[in-house]
């Protein structure tokens, strides 16, 4: 092997590994590697592997490999730099695939033809080219619907912890999401970042058993993978999404679970790298790395296609300002929160909706029905108050209270068991979610308390006083 | 060409790039870093190397690849064609930029901040053989309906008029005047150019007298911000930080608005850019977009230029206070701001202060704040202008006793908690009015006896102490339950919950409710202490608490919000009159 190179030439093989640290490699005598460049690493047992240029200067680079860096050596191995960033073809017949975290084809069929390579990294969408999300998305869950709706092109995550049927959830609200009046059906892009094999093939039956596969491209990272790849796989998502929603005019849901495994590989890069940490040991860059992902979805002005993103995102024992949890509520378009109590009461789905928000609610519910908006502003202040009034009860016990407050606490439990609690294949409409709402009201709360709504939506819209029939 | 090749790359890091051969460089200056012409500043120099910030994405740069010095630190162009406008973090234009490269933003793309080609209707104020030094006014330009831009002297410079322009249509380049500064002919233009890290400088200081009025109701009447004061949000995700701010900036009295989107969500650019140029000014019926300039470097945009992004809105909010103008600068985040800081920071490898932010952090806050303020402002006419500074704050998980909240709370005088279980009960504005405060309270009190109602003060008193009064009962009322306390304390409970509910929560997207003028505000707390007054003296005849409490007159009470401000004076005497036959009619059975 000829070491010295004076011009910058791309292709040649180094084997001028000098240090290897955890998922870090250092390559000494490199001239002039670029910054983001894509390497190829050939170790001694001859497996290939890909690496990406984290720092350079005159003589040396610092790479991050992929797939780990166990079984390197810094004798044998060999290191190609490809004077690319890197790229992922796209094409329609990404549709229906499965890729690895790193984008290799997995289901035993050829690599599919490529029309285009795009850069996984993306840009940031010009601000003044994005367009309002503001199409409501009907996932026929009361809790999402009534409560916190979705729009196309939102961003909003499912807050979990573990034990909680959030997969079921996302799987639910997959098969489910539709826009009201609108035949035209979301593609699903899946990105696995660490989660166990089950759960993704939990997704995989639940998606062909409804015929939905041929719209569904799915990269797997699973937690026998190397962690270090979990860095590239949400980015190969939003490449494929970038390239239906604007570029083929489709309507993208993507869904990422879990982003606290993501978090963690950045947290085992920054530490390899001996970086200066922010919050419990997570970089500091942690935010702007979560919103370089996040910030992809959305909708642009002129473009059919839109990008809907959910990430599912582990509160590790139930923590909300843990630092990947909480960046990623400070980045989303709101959030919604399962609950292990509602969970533990055998409420499906566990949807705490009192921490729970939509941002773009407001903005949906002007295009839905009049009633929604105020209809949910009550409904919210009623529950709010008979939770309130539970901590009461348990310390000076029901019969300290007031009439009005023992309305209050019944309305709190029978709108967990009636709005809330919901089939797993139940799919309610959102007139239905509503009738539930005003039935709830009716039945537990004296009409003058209904402050949040206008009497004139009341006299239309309760069924008490509705003279015709809503279609 | 103005650049000469300077320097080559020496190593690469994230938005950290170390260049050799730097020695006519100097510190803060602005580079062109690689074959593209990145921008960049210069950091910090040590002998030939300098340590640039590269405002763009650095992927793909290399050990080798030339810097270039341009002979400047970073800069603003400021002039006509400013208002209206949608900057990133360095004033470039987004969508001239979208119309150049497309719906995603690209790096290399260079946009004059100004619109070259168009005219504008310049009127000259000056005369040949006039003596004008910085800050005298020369000549305007109406800009938008709401604004006259005033053309300016650059500060520093001085002379004798020796030529002026006819009134007419000129584009920002066009010279209008020459000077004769100590023999040399100097001739202006509309176009000004300020280094973003200096302040612009004025004559003098003053201390802020008058309140910039918000139209929201908790900030207008209990934590009221003055014009040239600070104010901070801080609050946790969901707390509303962002809807105050939009809030804020849609109906402050100012007369120019800058709005920086530092480092948050793309949509919430987007949601100005579409409601803005619909929603009107309530005092001048324009649309709001004619006195707003938008700054948007969002979370996903370069942390260079987001760090770039606040000094550049602050340096636009001083020229305009420069022309006399009271402007409000609103700040969302400062937080991702500081979160830039620290980045940088680290990959400076400096030692680290707190949770990994920069010793300096509290300098460079306090920089930032030190630059509001009402001041005297050059020229001869020795005009006023403000700059009042509105920043929020997200700390990590609603934590307020992290670093960033501390060292603004330190600077600023004006603290809006926002708390997260008042946004949890859709209480919103979601301010805590226990643990807020303004330090303007004494300063404005005259002006609001004299503007608004001499018996304001002790308003504002009594409504706090019932509010205080509340929070005491309710410790009790956890303990023992509410039908422990006495009816009169009861009493209290139910008028707070009035003053929460039909008077501090305000609806930001009702059209009426929106904006609540402060006469408004004044009368609707008149009318609830009102039935606070009838409420005791009853409860004194032995009148129990529920027939009060189902007085029809309470329902009336709670609709006053939606009630549009020019039929409120009406109902207000309506409900003053209702209030007085109702309470007669309620005997006791003592």
């Amino acid at each position: 092997m000829q070491e010295k190179i004076s011009t910058v030439k791309r292709g040649i093989r180094y084997r001028t590994v000098s240090q290897i640290s955890g998922p870090l490699l250092i390559v000494k005598g490199v001239k002039s590697a670029a910054y983001g460049e894509i390497v190829k690493i050939e170790g001694p047992d001859g497996e290939i592997r890909t690496g990406q240029v984290l720092e350079t200067g005159f003589g040396y680079a610092v790479i991050q490999v992929f797939e780990g860096t166990r079984g390197l050596d810094t004798r044998n191995t060999t290191v190609t730099f490809t004077g690319e960033t890197m790229k992922f073809p796209v094409s329609m017949e990404l549709l229906g695939r499965i890729f690895n975290g790193r984008g290799e084809p997995i289901d035993k069929k050829p690599p599919p033809l490529a029309v285009d390579e795009l850069d996984v990294n993306g840009a940031p969408i010009n601000p003044s080219a994005r367009e309002y999300p503001k199409e409501f998305i009907q996932t026929g869950i009361s809790a999402i619907d009534g409560m916190n709706t979705l729009s196309r092109g939102q961003k909003l995550p499912l807050f979990t912890e573990s034990g909680l049927p959030h997969n079921i959830l996302a799987a639910q609200i997959a098969r489910q999401a539709t826009i009201p009046g609108k035949e035209e059906e979301f593609v699903i892009v899946f990105a696995a970042m660490g989660i166990g094999m089950e759960d993704a093939l939990f997704f995989r039956e639940e998606f062909e058993r409804t015929g939905a596969l041929s719209r569904l491209v799915m990269f797997l990272n699973l937690a026998e993978d190397p962690a270090i790849e979990r860095i590239i796989t949400p980015r190969l998502a939003l490449t494929t999404a970038e390239y239906l929603a604007f570029q083929q005019d489709l309507h993208v849901l993507v869904i990422m679970t879990d982003m606290l495994n993501y978090g963690e590989a950045l947290r085992e890069i920054s530490a390899a790298r001996e970086e200066v940490p922010g919050r419990r040991g997570y970089p500091g860059y942690l935010y702007t790395d979560l919103a370089t992902n996040y910030e992809r979805c959305g909708r642009i002005v002129g473009k059919k296609g839109s990008i809907t993103l959910m990430p599912i995102v582990t509160m590790p024992g139930g923590d909300v300002t843990h630092p990947v949890v909480d960046l990623t509520g400070y980045i989303t378009e709101g959030q919604i929160y399962l609950d292990r109590n509602l969970h533990r009461k055998g409420i499906y789905p566990p949807i705490n909706v009192l921490p729970s928000l939509s941002r773009l609610m407001k903005e949906a519910t002007r295009y839905t029905r009049e009633d929604h908006q105020s209809l949910s502003d009550q409904l919210y202040y009623c529950y709010a108050e008979g939770v309130e009034l539970r901590g009461l009860v348990a310390v000076v016990g029901e019969e300290a209270l007031t009439e009005r407050d023992r309305k209050y606490l019944e309305f709190a439990d029978a709108f967990e068991r009636n709005f809330i609690a919901q089939g797993v294949y139940e799919n309610r409409s959102l007139e239905t979610t509503l009738t539930i709402g005003w039935n709830l009201l009716s039945t537990y709360i004296p009409e003058s308390d209904w402050k949040r709504i206008d009497p004139k939506i009341i006299e239309k819209y309760c069924p008490k006083y509705r003279k015709f029939e809503l279609e | 060409m103005d650049k000469e090749i300077a320097g080559v790359i020496m190593r690469i890091s994230g938005p950290v790039v170390y260049a050799k051969g730097l020695v006519n460089a100097k510190i803060y200056e602005v580079v062109r870093v690689g074959y593209e012409g990145l921008i960049g500043e210069i950091i910090s120099l040590r002998e030939d190397v300098g340590i640039i910030q590269v405002y763009e994405e650095t992927t793909g740069l290399r050990p080798g690849d030339p810097v270039y010095l341009t002979g400047g630190p970073l800069s603003v162009e400021l002039g006509p064609g400013i208002i209206g406008q949608i900057y990133d973090g360095i004033q470039r234009p987004l969508p001239d930029i979208r119309s150049k490269i497309g719906d995603f933003i690209r790096r290399g793309v260079v946009s004059p901040a100004l619109p070259r080609n168009k005219k504008w209707h310049f009127v000259p104020l000056v005369k040949v053989g006039e003596k004008v030094s910085g800050g005298d006014i020369i000549g305007k330009v109406e800009e938008t309906p709401l604004i006259e831009h005033r053309i300016m002297v650059p500060p520093g410079l001085k002379g004798i008029v020796t030529d002026v322009s006819r009134e007419g249509d000129y584009t920002v380049e066009d010279p209008v005047v020459t000077l004769n500064s100590e023999g040399k002919e100097i001739s202006l233009n509309m176009i000004q150019r300020w280094p973003v890290r200096v302040p612009r400088p004025f004559v003098e200081k003053l201390s802020p007298d008058e309140p910039l009025l918000t139209g929201q109701r908790i900030i207008d009447t209990l934590f009221p911000v003055a014009k040239g004061g600070t104010a901070t949000i801080p609050g946790g995700f969901g707390t509303g930080k962002t809807v105050t701010q939009h809030q804020l900036a849609k109906w402050a009295h100012a007369n120019v608005v800058v709005y920086v989107g530092c480092g948050e969500r793309g949509n919430e650019m987007t949601e100005v850019l579409e409601t803005f140029p619909k929603l009107k000014d309530p005092r001048t019926n324009r649309p709001l977009m004619e006195r707003t300039i938008l700054i948007a470097n969002v979370s996903n945009m370069p942390v260079a230029a987001r760090e770039a992004s606040i000094y550049t809105g602050v340096t636009i909010a001083e020229y305009f206070r420069d022309m006399g103008y009271d402007v409000a600068l609103m700040a969302d985040s400062t937080s991702r701001w500081a979160e830039a800081l620290r980045e940088i920071s680290g990959r400076l490898e400096e030692m680290p202060g707190e949770e990994g932010f920069p010793p300096y952090l509290g300098r460079r806050l306090s920089e930032f704040y030190e630059r509001a303020g009402k001041v005297i402002t050059l020229g001869k006419e020795r005009r006023i202008g403000s700059v009042t500074i509105i920043g929020a704050v997200s700390p990590p998980g609603g934590d307020f006793s992290e670093p960033v909240v501390q060292s603004t709370l330190r600077l600023v005088k004006v603290f809006w908690a926002l708390d997260k279980s008042l946004a949890e009960r859709r209480h919103f504005p979601a301010i805590n009015w226990l643990t807020s405060y303004s330090l303007y309270v004494d300063v404005l009190k005259d002006w609001y006896v004299k503007t608004v109602a001499e018996d304001w003060p002790e308003l504002i008193k009594e409504v706090m102490s019932i509010l205080q009064k509340e929070d005491e009962l309710k410790e009790i009322v956890k303990i023992v339950g509410p039908d422990a306390l006495p009816e009169s304390d009861r009493e209290i409970l139910e008028v707070a919950r009035m003053i929460r509910e039909d008077f501090l929560t305000q609806h930001a997207y009702h059209p009426v409710d929106s904006y609540c003028p402060i006469e408004k505000s004044y009368l609707m707390l008149k009318a609830i202490l009102q039935f606070h007054k009838g409420a005791k003296a009853k409860l004194i005849e032995g009148v129990p608490l529920t027939k009060i409490m189902a007085l029809p007159i309470k329902d009336e009470i709670a609709r006053m919000k939606i009630i549009p401000p020019s039929e409120f004076k009406n109902v207000y005497e309506h409900i003053i009159n209702e209030l007085k036959i109702q309470f007669s009619s309620l005997k006791g059975e003592r």
